[in-house]
């Protein structure tokens, strides 16, 4: 016996997604999304810049040059006019010298035309090490002389490279966003899958929990938690203490998502259906519900790192969150607190610009997450 | 209403729609929801427009007052409203095309509501929720006619009157939530009406009410269509219900009208396949089906093996802080109803009636809060079920399984087709990988589907199949009783009987009992053996399917049947209708 209905001659021809799972149709449906997928790059590029910090940073962070303090930032100038009226391609900067006005003592830079710096891709720089293990001493840009600086990005009051610090600070900066997020993911899944679950007097326990915790203004207590660490931390440590710092506070609204999703699938017919097939309950919930929840979590987490990376670099902005030697967002913000450099070095806000551009991608990369999460939904006529 | 009245009027429509044509677009090109379709309607006559689920008949009447939703757009056609003909007819000879107009124009907006009126399905989703009755229905006169508010508020109670809602006067400052789905229905028609329609576009406007109602749903537009002359467009799949209203039938199929004409031409002699085919499985589903006659003649139905021993469930019933009680729902109150071996047991009630509840029970989905759950196993052991714990549940939950309503909500649609049959199987654990996968193909085959069906989601089926997916994983691990909760009710009707059979089918081959959970009779009729019907909790009558269903004892059973529309016109009119008001 074979079911003989008749097909609608107005359908339109197989559809491929027909055999597709769910990955596949949340990839389909995200492809769709123009703004996330750009947005989606953007990070992917954010992160693989924190990635090979060292290989494209021009120079180290942290050496200091008193001859170019607030030097402005230089254009690449990628054609070489010889003086003989010929021209070749050789990348370059114009160097600048610094005057001092002898009563002002304002020190202003002008352009010595005479003065080029050549640059190099994959050229011969300061030695590092590679994550701290593999030695190495090509840099994706830097200069042939290896005593000539360029700065694309301007230097700050030190005389250090704007833009290498930048590029040190994507790493800290976005990793702490992960970092916090997987923390605040392990609280939010455990505290907000129990709630969801079991409901009755241990939900209204937990949401409570997460209630006071949304209720207290977060700013202070970041402040009151990080001036409660120890002074005498090492960097790192510091570090780990402020991302978990941030994530105690971030994970009541991955449990409410998690929850939610709970509820909601608690009373699917299917999940009904799993339990009458016998399913015990760990089973019920990894092996029925956890796979429809999973995009919804991604998702929310997606969502949740621009809160981190905002967080973090209002921290170290205020001055007690990271502190140097780290570079962070946040930390290089620190140096654009005062009118000073506002007026005379407004390069010092680059951080900034990158930070903007980070949580704007990953915020469009959440929001096309999100309405792909479900692939579903449309299609239960 | 003779042949003679009819032709006469035949040529004078009030609305004409020409080769109206209405398209979704999609990124896979043009999709036609309603294909060139020609109807004419005619003052003060009913055109039913009959189909199935999919065939445009919804689009096709939006379209007219072009309120379909996008990416749906009219693409072709007229839609001509014969205005002189009406009785707002102005001097001269005035026809408009509604689809010439721009749908967010003025001059449409003063045409939809006053000449061509809509009710919708839902009457839950179609009244504002926050403004009241009075004020809702008053705006509808208010928006077309200048008057002032007493003058609206008076129509507006007069109309309340007229569309027999009680104590119109306490109505009027009701809210939505007060009314019940009847009554919202009843508002929605006086709204409809507000301005003396020339047109009444009605989409399924009883689909979502119970049979009584939809019986007073029915009556109420033909008293007020006999009294305004106002012409009719009645959209429903529901083919008892066209031969109760019907003047003229047009069935709509894949975006076509294949067929129209007069509604006895169309009952007694139908021309397209398609409407025998229609009607056929009507008629086959209001007479047991022949083929479990003749199966009982076989094999006797045996002794009891489920029986529920006065099993009461109250909903939300607790001891409050203050250790005062505070009273739940009594869903299920003292059901007494036993299902014996090899027979099929119908559970036939009204929306809350605690049909759905009693099922659940009975499988102890849901703990019970008094009773007994009786179940005598393969080897003839009787088990109390109410008092065990979801581990001792384990065996029983094997041979009793159930079949759910909805087919797109109970199969999980990120499993294939094949993890979803095999789960009671694997979690069994008895069956090796290779052997599960057999048992698999085998049961596909069982229930009528390609074996290529194993790889596949279940978004690639519709929802006959999916229901199909879902009887494969009731009988997967080799039950006893399968409880089948209004299993059929999503389904279109010619896949009713398909379903139906399937059943029939598996019960022939595998020895099942069944509970068939419906507030459908003709489907219980079908199916059912013996019938329980319950009423607000109670099992108030329960039989043979046919000695209830001829002879009923109990009232409400005498008002339920009565109500059910027959798929015959001749029919119309003759039943004596019995209302049934529960003394409290």
């Amino acid at each position: 016996m074979t079911a003989n209905t008749e097909t609608d001659p107005r359908a339109l021809e197989q559809k491929p997604e027909d055999f597709a799972s769910q990955w596949r149709l949340i990839w389909i449906a995200f492809r769709r999304h123009r703004l996330a997928m750009t947005g989606a790059i953007i990070v992917l590029m954010f992160y693989l810049v924190g990635a090979f910090a060292e290989i494209l940073a021009p120079f180290d962070p942290n050496e200091s040059s008193s001859a170019n303090i607030y030097h402005p930032p230089q254009m690449v100038r990628f054609i070489d006019h010889d003086a003989d009226g010929g021209w070749s391609f050789s990348p370059h900067v114009i160097g600048m010298t610094m005057e001092r006005d002898k009563f002002t003592l304002k020190t202003t830079y002008t352009e010595n035309p005479e003065d080029k710096i050549y640059l190099d891709f994959f050229g011969k720089g300061e030695p590092y090490k590679l994550w701290g293990l593999i030695p190495m001493e090509r840099h994706f840009l830097t200069t042939e002389n290896s005593d000539e600086r360029f700065f694309l990005l301007g230097a700050d009051r030190l005389g250090r490279d704007m833009l290498s610090r930048t590029i040190y600070g994507t790493r800290v900066s976005m990793s702490i966003g992960l970092i916090g997020v997987g923390l605040s993911l392990l609280l939010g899944l455990i505290l907000g899958g129990v709630s969801g679950y079991y409901g009755g007097k241990v939900d209204m326990f937990i949401q409570r929990i997460v209630e006071l915790v949304i209720s207290l203004p977060t700013i202070p207590i970041w402040l009151g938690l990080s001036a409660a660490l120890p002074q005498d931390w090492s960097p790192l440590a510091r570090y780990f203490a402020i991302t978990i710092i941030l994530s105690l506070v971030a994970w009541t609204e991955l449990a409410r998502v998690v929850r939610g999703r709970f509820l909601a699938l608690r009373t699917e017919d299917f999940v009904t259906a799993a339990r009458l097939d016998g399913c015990k309950r760990g089973r019920v919930i990894f092996r029925h519900m956890m796979p429809s929840m999973v995009s919804h979590i991604i998702a929310s987490v997606t969502l949740a790192i621009p809160v981190m990376i905002i967080a973090e670099t209002s921290l170290s902005f205020l001055g007690l969150g990271l502190t140097p030697p780290i570079i962070s967002w946040g930390v290089l913000l620190k140096e654009a607190q005062n009118i000073r450099s506002i007026a005379q070095a407004p390069w010092l806000f680059a951080p900034g610009g990158a930070v903007c551009l980070a949580v704007l991608a990953l915020n469009f990369l959440g929001d096309g997450l999100r309405d792909a999460a479900d692939p579903y939904v449309q299609d239960s006529h | 209403m003779d042949g003679e009245t009819m032709t006469s009027e035949w040529n004078t429509p009030v609305l004409e729609l020409k080769n109206l044509t209405t398209e979704f677009v999609t990124k896979r090109g043009a999709f036609r929801a309603v294909d060139d379709v020609s109807l004419e309607l005619h003052a003060g006559k009913t055109l039913c427009v009959v189909g199935e689920s999919g065939s445009g008949k919804s689009v096709m009447s939006r379209s007219i007052l072009q309120i379909v939703d996008p990416p749906g757009r009219v693409a072709g056609g007229q839609a001509l409203l014969h205005r002189h003909r009406t009785a707002r007819a102005g001097a001269g000879e005035e026809t408009v095309d509604l689809l010439k107009l721009n749908p967010k124009s003025r001059a449409i907006r003063s045409l939809r509501g006053r000449d061509v009126a809509m009710i919708f399905q839902e009457p839950m989703s179609s009244l504002s929720p926050v403004h009241r009755i009075g004020d809702q229905v008053g705006e509808a006169i208010r928006l077309h006619e200048p008057v002032s508010k007493k003058d609206a508020r008076e129509r507006t109670f007069e109309l309340l009157r007229k569309v027999e809602i009680p104590n119109p006067g306490k109505a009027i400052d009701q809210f939505p939530f007060e009314f019940s789905g009847g009554m919202r229905q009843r508002a929605m028609i006086a709204m409809a009406l507000a301005c003396n329609p020339t047109v009444l576009i009605a989409d399924e406007p009883t689909t979502a009410l119970d049979v009584t109602i939809q019986a007073e749903i029915l009556d109420l537009i033909r008293s007020i269509q006999d009294d305004s002359d106002m012409a009719v467009l009645f959209i429903t799949h529901d083919m008892g219900v066209v031969a109760e209203i019907a003047d003229e039938i047009a069935v709509m199929r894949f975006g076509k009208v294949v067929e129209t004409g007069d509604v006895y031409d169309i009952f007694e002699r139908p021309q397209h396949y398609y409407t025998q085919r229609l009607l056929n499985s009507v008629r086959e589903l209001d007479h047991p089906s022949e083929r479990r006659l003749a199966m009982r003649k076989e094999r006797p139905v045996g002794a009891p093996c489920l029986v529920s021993d006065n099993v009461r469930k109250v909903f939300g019933g607790s001891k409050s802080w203050f250790g005062t009680e505070v009273e739940g729902l009594v869903a299920v109150n003292d059901a007494e109803l036993e299902l014996r071996s090899g027979e099929n047991l119908g559970i036939v009630g009204e929306s809350g009636s605690g049909k759905t509840t009693l099922g659940r029970c009975l499988q102890r989905v849901h703990d019970v809060t008094a009773g007994r759950i009786l179940y005598t196993d393969s080897s003839g052991l009787e088990r109390d079920l109410a008092p065990l714990t979801e581990n001792q549940l384990e065996q029983p939950w094997r041979d009793i399984r159930t079949v759910f309503q909805d087919p797109f909500s109970s199969l999980n649609p990120r499993m294939t087709i094949g993890q979803i049959i095999a789960e009671p199987l694997v979690v069994e654990g008895k069956l090796t990988g290779p052997q599960i996968r057999e048992r698999v193909y085998e049961l596909l085959e069982l229930v009528g589907l390609p074996v290529s069906a194993y790889m596949r989601y279940p978004h690639a089926f519709s929802g006959g199949q999916r229901q199909r997916v879902s009887i494969a994983r009731a009988i997967a691990p080799n039950p006893r009783i399968i409880i089948a909760d209004e299993a059929t009710s999503a389904l279109d009707v010619s896949l009713r009987t398909q379903i139906l059979d399937l059943l029939l089918d598996l019960q022939e081959r595998l020895d099942l009992s069944f509970i068939l959970i419906s507030h459908d009779i003709a489907v219980i009729r079908y199916f059912c053996d013996r019938i329980a019907v319950m009423y607000r909790g109670r099992i108030v009558e329960t039989g043979d399917t046919e000695t209830v269903c001829n002879t009923p004892q109990h009232e409400y059973t005498q008002s339920l049947l009565s109500a059910v529309p027959v798929a015959d016109p001749r029919a119309r009119g003759q039943k004596q209708r019995v209302r049934y008001r529960e003394a409290i």
